[in-house]
Parts: structure tokens; C-alpha cells; sequence
């Protein structure tokens, strides 16, 4: 398809090469990696080079701390979930207010369950106190779960530090790295970190694989009871193709690693200068000097994001936002305001992500056409008046109705 | 992405009638940059005759916000203002080929600005009532306040109970984990416990004592729904006769003496059990030994 794709935290394109590599598997290697005969054995083999592959991206000391999933948002559970069984008697997690629903969702739950949860606040840039953090380790902690990097502001969170502190207390730690994986250096051997979770499809793999890894010694409850399969961490036949398909893009996303932190990144800066210096009452949300190299995430205040993705849409490019219209609620994203983004802005954020496939031609184009869009908008706003926000906008529109 | 009508689309990127109008003397701010959705609908009205003779609008919002307010200034344009009283949300989501469930108060903001310009042409103050709480029902822009109120002001004690007075969770019914906590809640204020098996005091459609003639024109209706099915293998079925609780029925074309025919009808009975409320045997006009097989349920 045709278009401009700055949307890859959502998802990526599956690389052409993993999916000619998946392909035998849905054929002549259809056989189940359980099965005493040769069809099984030759699928089992190639389950086991693809959990090196992944074990080498992740810098993990044993490929059988890889265990695969059905998608991040399953790794996310199983982690989180297991570390509660495992010491029923600790009834209290700490995680971030700005963590991706997977498990965000699954936290809020579990106090129905009666469970505390600390969510940890962030600055207006996305940052964590370590000091609130250090205070809240306590033998009361079940888990640490805090995400490696946020997907709407690609901000990085210090979760290795944060791996030595609870550690150092006992604790479990948990990362959701499923933004990180593939755009970042991680080598897992030499952190505190017993838990992590990737997701396929945002790093070129397709979508519905995902992995758990869990450090060797890590006391362990399996979400999905049943089979053998996964040393009986994870039940459920191996979806074998996409497992044969993640290897091969961890692979891959090892040898652009470099690619993705110098070409990518320019790019991206390129991209988020651009917009900047040519649309007023903008900004770049997040912590911008410790970020994922592909991210920008630019609120654009007085308008409104999905009215934005629309236009956009309309010239081809495809992006998103954490305006509350896209999603059906009427809260915009928790992130931004987390963060503390006022209203005005945060109904406008726009998150342009990139990848190794992103071009240098496709960021111009999105220069051109972005301010053009943005004073199309600003001027059915009745917040903004003949060249530039109203006076006071609050109070120039201030309806009975709120 | 959401599932806009070409008629949505088409409103938002060519809006009509937008932006500021310096002499309006009728208008209506509704809405809040917080709630992400807010509208100015001004319009120049005819002292005279009260017409509405020119209508423009300023919305902050999505594409659905943008085509509802762009679709309200040109229904009402031309209107009096009682007339464009009675222009209600849904007239705005029809004359845009309907939007989507989630997207509903968008066309609630139109109406709101309409009522609200009204309200300051006339010079009366005009309060929007309603309290907004946390949106629970996503397909009807149902909020959290509503619902409580309504299940105190009604004392209700089912999900059923809810979507049928609110409207909430009658969509995608997702949200029915939500509407089950305000449940949960609100009976524990007045000393009971949310039972989640309770039956819906309304067991609809289970006919009450029916005449012979009602009962009848029941089982023909039944066996007209089941009838379809029947063709489609080239058969068909006819009822010869109602007595007591025997029903004679006469299989046609490929179903009379088919092997099928044994278990066709006892598929057929179980269905006018459920149907009637109370146990029937179906047995085929012809006597035999597939009438015997039919009636041992
Ligand atoms: C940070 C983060 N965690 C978890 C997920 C969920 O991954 P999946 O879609 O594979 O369940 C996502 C994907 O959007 C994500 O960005």
C-alpha cells in the first residue's frame, strides 16, 4: 500500500525476509514441535534457533529464559500474575501511572482484589522520582513493574537502575519492554532484571507472538496450565511460524541497532524540527533528550488529534494520537496528563513514529503538509482567533455547559 | 479508524458555514476543551418573523464534532426558532447518513448549542442539567452519574434492568463489568448484595395462557420460521391438525419418509416445547413407526 507509515509503535511492516522464512512452517514444516517424528523434530530444531535469536538480542545468559507467548500483552499478565502467586502473602505492587494498558488495566483490576498498587507519578516530562520509589520498596512488594520506554512519548525509563534497587530488597522486577526491544541496547545478563516482555510485531515480526523472558531461578507460576510446551511455563501448541518469524526479526533488528539510533534518529529530529519551526503554539511532549530514536509525539494546542489524523490521512500519512476521540472515551491519553499537559494541548497530541523504513522524502512531505492541516483546523477553533489562540481562550469561550 | 459515512467525511473536510459571524445575535457555546469537544453556533435571526437567516459555527473537536455542527447550520438555516426546537440529535446523525455509536454525542453537542443560542436570543439563562460523571457505556455516551440515579431512582438490581432504563451496556456490552460495580455499589447503600444471577423480572415472549385459535396461529408461525431450513433440502412441512397435545403434521417432498425424517421431527418438537412453553409430541398425519420414534423425547 501506498502512504506515508509513521506509525510503528503500533505496529511495523513485517520484514520481507521474515515472512519468506515463515512460510514453510505454514506447509511442508507444519508439524508440532511436540511430535516424536521427523515432521516435529525439524520444527523443534528451528524453535530453538529462534530462541537463540531472541536470547542474543535480549542479551540473555540462557536461551530457556525465553519463553514464548501469544503477544506482549499476555507476557505482561503472566509476569506480573506469577509474581503474585508466587508470595501470596505480599499484597502490594508498584508500577507508573503512565504504563501501557497491558498493564495498567491488569494493576487497577487487581486492587479489586485487594491488592494496593503504588503508581508511581512522573514530572512534566515524563520523568520518575527515584526517591518516592526507593520509599515504596518495601517487604509489603509483591512486584516492580515499570515500562523500559512509553510508547506515546518514547520517553526511557532508568529500569535498570530501578532492577538494582529492588533487588537489593528482594523484590521481582518486571519491565514491559515491548516499545524498547529492537530500538534500544539491552543485555539482560548483566542487570537485576527477572522479567521482560517483548511483543513481535512492534519490532517487524507479525503480530500474536510475543515473549516473556524470565531470569534463571525466578520463582514462577504459569498463567496457562496444560501442555509441556515451554518446560510447562506457557501450555498451548508453539505458534511455530511467528516464533521461526520473531527470530529472524530479533536478528535483524540486532544488526540495524546502530541504523536505528544515527539514520533513524536523524530523521526523526529532523522531522520534529521541522513542524516546530514552522507551527506555532506546538511542542514536543516528553522527555526529549532521553527517548526511543523513532518517537516524537508534538501537541499541537487548540485543536483536536483525531480531527488532525483525519486530514493527514487524507494526504496519506498515516500517524496517531492521544486525543480521547480515537479511543471512544472522553478522557484524552493518561500519559499526557500524567504528565500534567493542560487540556488545550493534550486533546492535540500527534505521535509520529518511525523505522528503519522511513524516508527521507516521506519526513518532507510531512513538513509541508502538517502546518498547513494544523491552521486548517485552528481556524474552525473557536479558540483561536484571527492569528493565534483568543485572548485567554479559556475565558474568551467559557459555555455554561462544561 | 472509525466508520464514517461518506456524508460524515464529506462535512468534515468541506465544512459548511464555519467560522466566527461578527453580527450574530443568537449564540450558543456548548462543551469544554476538557471534555475535548466544544462548539459556538452563532446565527442571525429575524426580529420580525423569528427565522433563523444565516447560521455559522466555530467547533473544537473531532470529525464527527466538525460534520454534526456542519450538518446542524444547514438543517436549520431558513427555520424559525421553534421550528429548529424540534430539530433533535438524531435528525443531525441522519442527515449525515448516521454516525458511528460511540460518536452519538457528538450530535447531542449539536442540539445542546442549538438550545443554548435559543436560550440567549430569547434571553432566558439555559442550564445543561445533566451531571457528568466517568463514561461507562461507550456506544451511548452513558456516564457513571446516570446510572447510578437511575438504578436509586428505580431501585434496580439487574444489568438488564439497566440497559433497558438507560440504555447503557445494550450495545457492544462490554462495559457491563462496569455497569455490574455501580450495581454493586448502589445496592449496598440500600443493604443488599449484587446477585448476578438473578433473572430479569421480565421473562418476555413466553406466551401466557393462549385460546386454541392464538395457540394455532402460534405453532403455524413456528413452523413458518423452521419452514426455510425445510426447502433448502427441497422438502416442506404442513399442519394437519391440533389435538390436545398432539400435534399432526404432514412432511412433504424430500422429507416424508426420508431417513432424516425421524430426527427432523423430533427437532421440530423441541423447538415448539421451547417455543409454546409446554410439552407437545409432533407426529407426522400418516401413522408409523416414525410418528413413534418422534414422540420418545
Ligand atoms: C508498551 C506496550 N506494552 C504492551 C503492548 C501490548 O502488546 P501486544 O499488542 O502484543 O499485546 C504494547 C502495544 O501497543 C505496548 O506499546
Amino acid at each position: 500500500m501506498d502512504g506515508i507509515y509513521l506509525d510503528n509503535n503500533a505496529t511495523t511492516r513485517v520484514d520481507d525476509a521474515v515472512v519468506a522464512a515463515m512460510l514453510p512452517f505454514f506447509t511442508e514444516q507444519f508439524g508440532n514441535p511436540s511430535s516424536m517424528h521427523s515432521f516435529g523434530n525439524k520444527v523443534g530444531l528451528a524453535l530453538k534457533k529462534a530462541r537463540m535469536q531472541v536470547q542474543e538480542l535480549l542479551g540473555a545468559e540462557h536461551d530457556s529464559e525465553i519463553i514464548f507467548t501469544s503477544c506482549g500483552t499476555e507476557s505482561d499478565s503472566t509476569a506480573i500474575l506469577s509474581a503474585l502467586k508466587a508470595s501470596p502473602e505480599k499484597k502490594e505492587i508498584i508500577t507508573t501511572t503512565i504504563e501501557h494498558p497491558a498493564v495498567l488495566a491488569l494493576c487497577t483490576h487487581l486492587e479489586k482484589e485487594g491488592y494496593k498498587t503504588h503508581f508511581l507519578k512522573v514530572d512534566e516530562k515524563g520523568r520518575l522520582n527515584l526517591d518516592e520509589y526507593q520509599k515504596l520498596l518495601t517487604d509489603k512488594v509483591a512486584v516492580v513493574s515499570i515500562m523500559w520506554a512509553n510508547n506515546e512519548t518514547g520517553t526511557l525509563f532508568p529500569v535498570e537502575q530501578m532492577a538494582e534497587m529492588a533487588h537489593a530488597k528482594g523484590i521481582p522486577f518486571h519491565t514491559d519492554a515491548v516499545q524498547a526491544v529492537g530500538k534500544v541496547p539491552i543485555d539482560l545478563k548483566n542487570s537485576k532484571i527477572d522479567m521482560l516482555s517483548l511483543s513481535g510485531h512492534k519490532l517487524h515480526a507479525p503480530k500474536g507472538v510475543g515473549v516473556l523472558y524470565l531470569r534463571r531461578g525466578v520463582r514462577f507460576r504459569p498463567l496457562l496450565r496444560g501442555g509441556h510446551q515451554e518446560r510447562g511455563r506457557r501450555a498451548g501448541t508453539e505458534n511455530t511460524a511467528a516464533i521461526v518469524g520473531l527470530g529472524l526479526a530479533c536478528e535483524q533488528a540486532m544488526r540495524h541497532m546502530h541504523f536505528e539510533n544515527t539514520e533513524v534518529k536523524r530523521l526523526r529530529d529532523k522531522l520534529e524540527a521541522g513542524i516546530l519551526a514552522k507551527v506555532p503554539r506546538a511542542f514536543a511532549t516528553g522527555d526529549v533528550s532521553n527517548r526511543l530514536p523513532n518517537t516524537s509525539n508534538i501537541a499541537f494546542e487548540f485543536i483536536e488529534g483525531e480531527a488532525i489524523l483525519l486530514l493527514l490521512n487524507k494526504f496519506g500519512i498515516a500517524a496517531s494520537s492521544g486525543s480521547a476521540c480515537t479511543s471512544g472515551s472522553l478522557e484524552p491519553s493518561h500519559v499526557m496528563r500524567a504528565m500534567g499537559i493542560p487540556y488545550t494541548a493534550a486533546h492535540g497530541t500527534i505521535r509520529f513514529s518511525l523505522s528503519r523504513y522511513s524516508t527521507e522524502a516521506e519526513v518532507d512531505r510531512v513538513i509541508q503538509v502538517v502546518p498547513e492541516i494544523v491552521a486548517q483546523l485552528r481556524k474552525l477553533s473557536p479558540y483561536w482567533g484571527e492569528n493565534g489562540p483568543a485572548e485567554e481562550p479559556e475565558k474568551a469561550f467559557a459555555p455554561v455547559y462544561a | 479508524m472509525w466508520d464514517y459515512s461518506d456524508k460524515v467525511k464529506e462535512h468534515f473536510f468541506s465544512p459548511r458555514n464555519s467560522g466566527a459571524m461578527d453580527d450574530a445575535n443568537a449564540v450558543g457555546d456548548v462543551g469544554s476543551i476538557n471534555c475535548g469537544d466544544a462548539l459556538r453556533l452563532m446565527l442571525k435571526v429575524d426580529p420580525e418573523t423569528e427565522t433563523i437567516q444565516d447560521a455559522r459555527f466555530q467547533t473544537f473537536g473531532c470529525g464527527s464534532a466538525i460534520a454534526s455542527s456542519s450538518a446542524l447550520t444547514e438543517i436549520i438555516k431558513g427555520m424559525t426558532l421553534d421550528d429548529a426546537l424540534k430539530v433533535s440529535n438524531q435528525d443531525i446523525a441522519d442527515y449525515l447518513d448516521g454516525l458511528p455509536p460511540e460518536k452519538m454525542h457528538c450530535s447531542v453537542m449539536g442540539r445542546e448549542a442549538l438550545q443554548a443560542a435559543v436560550a440567549n436570543y430569547r434571553g432566558v439563562e439555559w442550564k445543561d442539567d445533566h451531571e457528568e460523571g466517568a463514561l461507562i457505556c461507550k456506544c451511548f455516551a452513558i456516564d457513571a452519574v446516570l446510572i447510578e440515579e437511575t438504578v436509586r431512582a428505580n431501585n434496580l438490581s439487574s444489568v438488564e434492568d439497566v440497559i433497558h432504563y438507560t440504555k447503557a451496556g445494550g450495545g457492544c456490552s462490554s462495559c457491563h463489568e462496569g455497569i455490574e460495580e455501580i450495581l454493586v455499589k448502589v445496592l449496598a447503600e440500600r443493604g443488599e448484595t449484587f446477585n448476578p444471577h438473578a433473572v430479569a423480572v421480565s421473562k418476555e415472549d413466553k406466551p401466557g395462557k393462549l385460546n386454541n385459535l392464538q395457540r394455532i396461529k402460534r405453532i403455524e408461525m413456528i413452523l413458518d420460521s423452521i419452514r426455510p431450513q425445510l426447502q433448502r433440502d427441497h422438502g416442506d412441512i404442513e399442519l394437519v391438525d391440533v389435538d390436545g397435545k398432539t400435534i399432526y403434521v404432514n412432511m412433504i417432498g424430500a422429507c416424508a419418509g426420508c431417513q432424516m425424517e425421524a430426527q427432523t421431527l423430533q427437532g421440530i418438537q423441541t423447538r415448539l416445547i421451547e417455543d409454546l412453553g409446554e410439552f407437545v409430541k409432533v407426529v407426522p398425519s400418516r401413522t408409523g413407526s416414525y410418528a413413534r420414534a418422534a414422540s420418545h423425547v
